[in-house]
């Protein structure tokens, strides 16, 4: 171990811009943007199933509501949001008294709410594709054995709709890791803020986004991984069959 | 025919020597980050006007150029300097050795103190690092300020980092922020005296050390541009003797 560190250091020795300190940042940088892109995935998944299930009803009061829901956060860019999301809320009076100011007044809560809600629409979309693709074959085979509603939601909807819906879904997971970029104009550390700090400290655009552009790389190939693994399990049924 | 081919030599070798060398300026492009109260800003019409805007219009006039204004966000402004998005940068930019390395500075042209400013209702009476333990601290990313604060005091503290002084005050007001590190007479005018009363300056201003604070704020140039930033050295020193740099630093900064 002590070989390794003494290694490390050697390596790093004469290097103005890849020191301990500024791995350091890297490394919180890495840390926000996991929490903040796995904590908004998480929470946008679970709104977003029920929110798709209302979403594909055929009445109009209720799917009307989400529709909007979903309209103006796929129709507003990220960082409009996140911009309205963490400046805005201060221009109501008494905020700052409210029993919410302990979270508005981080800067991680609103970027994670903004991202949230941005996912959950998405995410509120694509499952309401696969919900309407559903065969009527199967719908029908269901009705006939005389299922209810919902018990035919939880049997044989939801579950089809899920595969179907996982190729895009993985698609959105990774739009949201690139999306979480923007998070250091609220003065987040995530890891394009270290390199926003380190380009910003030492002058030199090319190290530190290089850097960081190459982690985005490695999640990214992580998450490519993780989906096609998912898929494999998942759709296996849909691939050829060999006797 | 040889003379001819001689003279034509000599005109090449004439043109290579003098492409060689800088470049000739009759048009400068200045960077400069907007807005910075007072040094640099847009009035309620939209004109960019400031210390800097008029100081370096003044020059430009005394050197024989045209000035044109772009205006960069401060984190990437001796980037956009070195790949020659424009020609000089000033946009108080405090003189110190580790931008040296970078860039060409002129001689410096005002010096600015920095001061830590607070909430009236903070209630502390200097900055050290038992006062400022738990704070959240507000500074622009990239600025002397921020690397000042970074060094002594982030371990105690809690760091924001702003891409513009604007939303810097966005969040002071909010809340958000406990105290900000910014250049004085900025905090001064855009905090203590725009918000009657509710910003006060924490201690006494501060221009030390020297390898934070520098020595005063210089106009930056690329450094082959070594007979342009000489042009505004001589420029600013007539413009301190015929009266009129007293005149645009009274408009900004009153009698002194």
């Amino acid at each position: 171990m002590p070989d390794i560190s003494a290694w490390f250091n050697d390596l790093l020795s004469g290097n103005l811009i890849f020191t301990a300190t500024t791995m350091g940042y890297y490394w919180t940088g890495l840390v926000t943007t996991t929490q903040l892109v796995f904590l908004s995935l998480v929470i946008g998944l679970v709104l977003a199933v029920p929110l798709a299930i209302l979403r594909s009803s055929k009445r109009k009061w209720i799917s009307l509501p989400v529709y909007l829901f979903t309209y103006v956060f796929r129709g507003t860019p990220l960082l409009v949001q996140l911009y309205i999301i963490y400046y805005g809320v201060v221009f109501f009076d008494g905020i700052q008294e409210s029993v919410f100011w302990p979270i508005f007044r981080e800067a991680f809560y609103p970027a994670l709410i903004a991202f949230t809600l941005n996912t959950a629409a998405y995410t509120t979309e694509i499952f309401r594709g696969a919900i309407k693709a559903t065969a009527k074959g199967e719908i029908e085979a269901a009705r006939a054995y005389g299922m209810s509603q919902g018990l035919m939601m939880r049997r044989i909807i939801i579950p089809s709709a899920f595969r179907r819906a996982l190729p895009a879904y993985g698609n959105e997971v990774i739009f949201m890791l690139h999306a979480s970029a923007i998070a250091s104009v609220v003065t987040l550390m995530d890891l394009t803020g270290a390199a926003r700090y380190v380009y910003s400290r030492f002058y030199t655009p090319f190290e530190p986004f290089l850097f960081v552009a190459l982690i985005y790389l490695c999640l990214t190939f992580a998450i490519l991984f993780f989906f096609r693994f998912l898929e494999k399990k998942l759709l296996a049924h849909l691939k050829p069959q060999t006797p | 025919m040889k003379k001819l081919l001689s003279v034509s030599l000599i005109g090449l070798a004439v043109a290579a020597a003098s492409s060689a060398q800088a470049r000739d300026y009759d048009h400068v492009r200045i960077g400069v980050d907007v807005p910075y109260v007072p040094m640099e800003y847009r009035t309620a019409e939209g004109d960019l006007t400031g210390f800097d805007i008029d100081l370096g219009n003044a020059m430009c006039e005394e050197i024989g150029v045209t000035c044109e204004w772009i205006e960069q966000e401060w984190d990437g402004i001796i980037p956009g300097l070195l790949s020659r998005n424009y020609d000089a940068v000033m946009s108080s930019m405090t003189i110190n050795d580790e931008r040296r390395q970078q860039v060409l500075f002129s001689e410096p042209y005002i010096t600015m103190p920095s001061a830590w400013f607070a909430a009236s209702d903070l209630d502390i009476d200097e900055a050290n690092e038992e006062t400022l333990e738990g704070l959240t601290i507000g500074v622009q990313r990239g600025t002397l300020q921020d690397n000042y604060v970074t060094d002594n005091y982030g371990s105690v503290a809690d760091i924001s980092r702003y891409s513009t002084a604007d939303d810097m005050v966005l969040d002071m007001d909010a809340q958000r922020l406990d105290i900000v590190f910014l250049d004085f007479p900025i905090g001064q005018s855009t905090l203590v005296e725009n918000e009657d009363g509710d910003y006060v300056i924490v201690g006494e201003q501060i221009t030390e050390p020297k390898e934070y604070f520098g020595d005063g704020f210089g106009i930056a140039f690329r450094q082959r541009d070594e007979a342009l930033a000489e042009k505004f050295n001589e420029a600013l020193a007539t413009l301190k003797e015929d009266g009129t740099y007293d005149e645009i630093y009274t408009r900004y900064f009153g009698e002194e």
